[in-house]
């Protein structure tokens, strides 16, 4: 069956809720009748098979990540998710300093297997409803933060998430879930996928390369792998031949594939909708650099947005989201660097 | 809403009646319990002032009535959840000081391998959460293990323990409000020592209960005096089991006092001297040990050897907290994840 990233995830938790009672959701606005099923749709309905384990909450991130926390302690598994990732903010204690580290705390003794869910993406609402977070919890130790831009990925990720013991944190991008009805988006990029009927799960820690080439690796996740395939179109028609490989994982990440593709190809250019200070591209291209650094043809490059909160005005927003024909560019100037 | 009465319980005939019901051992038990965090915070101090302990300390004298009697009413399966003070509630828990005396060593065979420390006390398996040392955390956790015990029709209930700063805490406001919503099987028990660090409580809120606040949740409120631990003990009976009974949560103040410093070499030079000999002369365990005398289940020779057997203990402990083996500097790389190395 073909769906979107938010039906295919809907899909995917009502699995994972009938296979384990131990799996609950919580949330606001879910599990309301004649209500959202979360901000992006991906709940909706869900209370029809399980009333009890739909957990709605007050307006109160730090409360849901908490009892989520405690939860987990005592054996639960449950699925806690914010309308908007910039919402973890109002939570990061219990995101970093309780679920993050407790396990570690207590001598390896507590399991904390909480899955947590973060929609991000600049889509329109100025600043506060924007954020692209990973790069603030890719520097906490103890998570494991998964980006999925393909509704499969994201039902294989899903489960991987839930049945995993270790607190996973999965970011997913406003445009691309696909979200029908009065939720859905005013401007949507098409993620769905074919979803097999068998149980599978798309292993943690575990990138693919959407697109092989030979010239240069584009490293890019959700919205930005699909933009970056959009890129790497355009230059196959002027002779470049780029391979984009999606991390899937951002922690931790698929070093043994980056490093393996960027041997392959000697350039590569990692996107990211997050700022360029401190972001993801930081993470991957110095593990570039401490340790294949003699591959390279040409410095590594970032293309990201840029050092500044997201602004509203639908002109400065474009210019602030890398678009293909920015990521293109980079690749152009990365390929040509050789001739001088 | 009904107005919450405190009134301070210096061992009156309702004592009395608590005593009977839990009888002469449980009543020495408690006894020796108050002796032990007593004395293990006494020794932990000269340790720490000699140089010869790593890290911090925040002790828990003065408050071992708190601890005691509210986890003298719990059942083996409830769980606890502590603050950056927990010495005192592991201890009552039923930790080792064995196990708490390696921990603050930084040890291996400390109850969280050298890896928790003074602030993280704790031990699952005893029915204690590694202690929360960020204000408030621990309140929104336990709400969290309520759900759980609540979700899975288990006759569990969990306790928090913070003190009056963290009543202050958002927190505070989203667990207490979230449990009340939810009725989860849980109890908060606000530890009230009259001061977060160096501040009175006075000079950062309005009002003198902070159990008032319980009303603004549509949860029950109580108050208890937290010097007389069989007047705690009976409170948190009551509150554990109309939790159990799915009626919902309790906020359980306690006035208490913390007579010694906050943390490391504080002198508390803040605490009026007449505030510190009001409570001084309210000590729990001196109140305890008068008591327990007048009804005849102590007396001086039995207070003696109660007291060796105590320090004999303690010295144990702080033998084999010194004496256990150090961990690996690589050890750090263990225990974070289940079933994945730590990328390098």
């Amino acid at each position: 069956m073909r769906l979107g990233i938010a039906e295919a995830l809907r899909s995917a938790i009502h699995g994972e809720m009938a296979r384990d009672t131990n799996v609950f959701c919580i949330g606001e606005d879910i599990g309301i009748t004649g209500g959202y099923g979360g901000a992006f749709t991906v709940t909706l309905g869900l209370e029809k098979d399980f009333r009890e384990r739909m957990i709605n909450t007050p307006i109160s991130e730090i409360g849901i990540f908490g009892a989520a926390c405690g939860a987990a302690v005592m054996g639960m598994r449950p699925i806690a998710d914010v309308q908007y990732g910039d919402f973890l903010l109002c939570a990061m204690d219990q995101v970093v300093s309780q679920i993050a580290k407790l396990r570690y705390m207590s001598g390896g003794k507590l399991k904390m297997p909480v899955v947590m869910r973060a929609p991000v993406g600049v889509t329109g609402r100025g600043s506060q409803h924007a954020q692209s977070l990973e790069p603030y919890f890719l520097s906490c130790p103890g998570l494991k933060i998964v980006a999925p831009s393909t509704a499969y990925d994201a039902v294989g990720l899903l489960r991987a998430a839930v049945r995993d013991d270790d607190p996973v944190l999965i970011f997913e991008h406003k445009l691309l879930y696909g979200s029908k009805g009065p939720r859905q988006e005013s401007v949507n990029f098409d993620a769905s996928s074919e979803i097999p009927e068998e149980d599978y799960i798309v292993p943690i820690g575990k990138g693919i390369i959407r697109r092989e080439g030979k010239d240069v690796t584009i490293i890019a996740s959700l919205l930005m792998m699909h933009f970056s395939l959009q890129a790497a179109q355009v230059l196959a028609e002027e002779g470049i031949d780029c391979e984009v490989l999606d991390p899937r994982t951002i922690w931790p990440l698929d070093l043994d594939l980056i490093f393996s593709s960027v041997k392959k190809t000697g350039r590569v250019v990692i996107v990211e909708e997050s700022s360029k200070q401190g972001g993801i591209g930081a993470e991957i291209g110095t593990q570039i650099a401490e340790n294949i650094a003699d591959y390279l043809l040409a410095p590594v490059t970032r293309v990201a947005a840029p050092n500044t909160p997201a602004p509203f005005s639908p002109v400065m927003e474009k210019f602030y989201i890398p678009q293909p024909e920015r990521i293109a560019k980079a690749v152009r100037i990365m390929v040509n660097m050789e001739l001088f | 809403m009904q107005k919450i009465i405190y009134k301070e319980n210096n061992y009156d005939f309702e004592s009395i009646e608590i005593l009977k019901d839990i009888g002469a051992e449980k009543a020495l038990f408690i006894y020796k319990r108050m002796l032990e965090i007593r004395e293990f915070e006494e020794r932990i101090k000269l340790l720490f002032l000699e140089g010869k302990m790593p890290g911090t300390i925040h002790q828990y004298i003065g408050e071992e009535a708190c601890a005691v009697g509210v986890c003298s009413a719990l059942s083996e399966k409830d769980m606890i959840a502590s603050t950056h003070r927990p010495n005192g509630h592991a201890v009552a828990r039923g930790l080792s000081m064995k196990e708490i005396m390696a921990e603050l060593y930084g040890k291996t065979t400390g109850c969280c391998k050298g890896k928790g420390g003074s602030m993280h006390l704790g031990d699952i398996d005893k029915g204690m959460l590694p202690a929360i040392a960020i204000v408030g955390g621990n309140i929104p956790i336990v709400m969290g293990m309520g759900l759980a015990f609540k979700l899975r029709d288990e006759k569990r209930v969990a306790v928090s323990f913070f003190g009056d700063g963290a009543s202050n805490e958002g927190a505070f406001h989203e667990g207490l409000n979230m449990a009340a919503v939810y009725k989860v099987p849980a109890v908060f028990v606000c530890e009230n020592n009259q001061y977060g660090a160096s501040t009175s409580r006075k000079l950062v809120m309005n009002i003198e209960n902070i159990a008032d606040r319980a009303c603004a949740y549509g949860m029950r409120g109580d108050i208890g005096d937290g010097m007389n631990v069989l007047d705690v003990y009976q409170r948190a009976k009551t509150a554990l089991e109309i939790a159990r009974n799915g009626e919902g949560p309790t906020l359980l103040e306690l006035k208490t006092f913390r007579l010694c410093g906050h943390s490391r070499r504080d002198p508390n030079n803040y605490m009026p001297a007449e505030e510190k000999d009001f409570w001084n002369k309210r000590d729990p365990i001196t109140l305890y040990e008068k008591f327990l005398s007048q009804q005849g289940l102590l007396d001086s020779d039995k207070i003696q050897q109660i007291r060796k057997n105590v320090e004999n203990e303690i010295e144990e402990a702080v033998k084999f907290g010194q004496e256990s083996p150090e961990p690996e500097p690589e050890d750090t790389y263990n225990d974070l994840y289940i079933n994945m190395e730590v990328p390098r």
